[in-house]
């Protein structure tokens, strides 16, 4: 009976529209679906989205494992307020987030004008973009971290100092084992969403051809041009490869669980 | 490696935790520090180990101080009640973390484990995850991965606590043998008295952040300093009595109490052991049949009820006149042996062999 539900929600919800998408994409015929995919604007875009993607994530991971050790670890004044702030990121709406970042790294921003000089671009670039991406990918990579740490057994710290392990020894060799596959799902949660953000990468990244153009903002100009199976074409090769590498994550992140049983 | 604990005292908010502790752990002694739960013992084990820090007091260690020394720099073997070995690890790699950290070579760290493996009777199962270990092969894994750097002391938070009744008593035998076999210093948590008079060479009683009373199990046992210790050593009778010119009176039996010659009386409490009282027919003129001991006489009383655990037979009963319950305790054979039934509603003579008087004083409150 369950298995019966979690099999009609995932056919509605998730594999049904997929179903579609990749329908109306193969409606091209393999040529046509080649022609339309692969051209030289659509590769330069898959690869932003992807290296963007993939560099957010990462940064979302290390700074996710940060974050998530202070909230569990070290009790300041005002940790409740910045445990409840990891959360924003989730709520506001995306849009919002890019017009906000864009106006902090543009040149006559309160960020940009230090460090437009000094040559770093933070709006219309791919640096923008990596930045909105971590925005909104960071709150995964914390949550996901955060209650294992919580739960870590404080007596195999104990032990480790006990037997002569420095602090650094200690966190590599026997807290880091412990947490890293908590580590990994949160960087492919944070993936997955870096992958599909649209709405604040729109706003901050300037949309150029080749350079900081984005397969979703691709895919929503194809729209607009009214080439709707173009667009599905599009949409079907950022698909397969986002579920090529959260499948190869997912694979990482089980076998590094098996090894910290 | 003798340990020398001087005044320590440690708080927690405001919770005192230590107050003013001393302690002395001569070299090659095996020691338990028995207390109930919050008793203060385990934040001592844990000063001792360097992992918490006294407030106030030092701790010597052959003649150096070394209050200040960091965990790390003090050599001690710790072994933490739930183990603590690193999961991800094989049984191997646990033993061996204590030597890698050290930068040991290779082929020493090696031979190092193999003979630990040997002491431990885990021989084989190095390759093993501590996860496919049972309870008492991991505290042995444990045990193992604490001597492996050699310690100077070694320390034990309730080691036998996680495991079942069988595997401890096990392995509390084992551990005693190990003892002897490399004659480490040794200071041991428990709250199980069993435990602690079977492993220690002396035992130290805490509660409420201070020591009751230290010495070997045999003298804590056969004279305990405070009605605490009396108390938490096994289920005792209490009742109160009078005490006057030498003597203290239960239900007028008279018990000698040398310490208070007074001819003024005044109120005492009188603690009776279940198994240090006798149990026998009573005549029909209600006069006990024997009496001997250091209390002389005998009390009639009444049985309410009798279980038998094993080979000791347990009667609850009431003092003719008296509305409080008296628990015996007698050898099973012995019960069987007496000249009657030992049944709810039997009457029967019951006399103390020993007994221990405490004059209540503020620092004897329970």
């Amino acid at each position: 009976m369950t298995f019966a539900i979690t099999a009609l929600v995932m056919t509605a919800l998730v594999l049904l529209p997929l179903a579609v998408l990749v329908l109306r994409a193969a409606s091209l015929g393999p040529q046509g679906f080649v022609a339309a995919a692969w051209t030289p604007r659509a590769r330069a875009a898959y690869g932003v989205s992807l290296g963007a993607a993939v560099l957010a994530a990462t940064v979302s991971a290390v700074l996710g494992l940060v974050v998530a050790w202070v909230l569990a670890r070290i009790d300041f004044p005002g940790r409740r307020v910045l445990d409840a702030l990891v959360d924003v990121p989730l709520a506001l709406p995306t849009a919002v987030a890019g017009l906000v970042y864009s106006a902090l790294y543009v040149e006559k921003g309160w960020l940009g004008h230090w460090l437009v000089p000094l040559g770093i671009q933070g709006a219309y670039s791919y640096l923008g973009i990596v930045l909105v991406l971590v925005f909104v990918s960071l709150p995964f990579a914390i949550r996901v971290v955060q209650p294992v740490i919580e739960s870590l057994d404080r007596d195999t710290e104990e032990a480790a100092r006990i037997l002569g392990a420095s602090r650094a020894q200690t966190f590599f060799r026997v807290v880091l084992p412990g947490i890293l596959p908590a580590v990994v799902t949160g960087f492919a949660l944070a993936l997955a969403r870096a992958l599909g953000e649209y709405g604040s990468v729109v706003f901050i990244s300037g949309n150029m051809p080749f350079k900081t153009e984005i397969a979703p903002v691709l895919i929503v100009s194809r729209l607009e041009e009214f080439a709707y199976a173009e667009a599905t074409t599009i949409a079907v090769v950022l698909l397969a490869m986002s579920l090529t590498l959260l499948i190869v994550v997912n694979a990482l992140q089980q076998r590094l669980a098996r090894n910290a049983q | 490696m003798s340990i020398h604990v001087r005044d320590i005292s440690k708080s927690f908010g405001a919770f005192k935790a230590l107050d003013r502790v001393s302690l002395d752990v001569p070299d090659g002694t095996l020691l338990a520090l028995l207390g109930p739960s919050g008793s203060g013992k385990t934040t001592l084990l844990r000063i001792i180990a360097g992992l918490e820090h006294a407030d106030e007091g030092v701790i010597v260690e052959d003649g150096e101080d070394i209050t200040e020394r960091h965990a790390r720099q003090r050599e001690v073997g710790f072994v933490f009640q739930h183990y603590a070995l690193f999961r991800h690890m094989s049984v191997f790699e646990n033993i061996a973390f204590g030597l890698r950290v050290r930068k040991v070579p290779t082929a020493e760290v090696r031979s190092r484990v193999e003979e630990l493996l040997h002491l431990v009777r885990l021989e084989g199962l190095g390759g093993r995850k501590p996860a496919q270990l049972s309870g008492g092969q991991r505290q042995r894994v444990a045990l193992a991965r604490a001597l492996a750097i050699r310690p100077k002391i070694l320390l034990l938070d309730e080691p036998f606590g996680a495991l079942d009744a069988k595997v401890r008593v096990e392995l509390r035998q084992w551990l005693r043998r190990l003892h002897d076999e490399i004659g480490m210093t040794s200071v041991f948590v428990t709250h199980d008295q069993e435990e602690a008079f079977e492993l220690a060479d002396e035992v130290v009683v805490m509660n409420h952040g201070k020591i009751e009373q230290q010495g070997t199990p045999d003298a804590v046992f056969d004279q305990p300093a405070t009605p605490f210790v009396m108390d938490f050593l096994g289920n005792v009778n209490v009742f109160h009595g009078r005490v006057e010119n030498g003597r203290a009176f239960w239900h007028g039996i008279p018990i000698d109490y040398p310490d208070y010659p007074h001819a003024q009386a005044r109120d005492a409490r009188v603690y009776l052991r279940p198994h240090e009282l006798e149990i026998s027919p009573l005549s029909g003129n209600g006069q006990a049949v024997t009496g001997n001991g250091r209390a002389s006489g005998s009390l009639p009383a009444s049985v309410l009820r009798v279980t038998r655990n094993g080979a000791i037979t347990r009667v609850a009963c009431r003092p003719h006149g008296s509305d409080a319950e008296l628990q015996v305790d007698v050898p099973t054979e012995v019960a069987r042996g007496l000249q009657m039934d030992l049944v709810p509603g039997a009457h029967v003579a019951i006399t103390p062999r020993k007994a221990r008087v405490f004059l209540p004083g503020p620092e004897y409150v329970i």
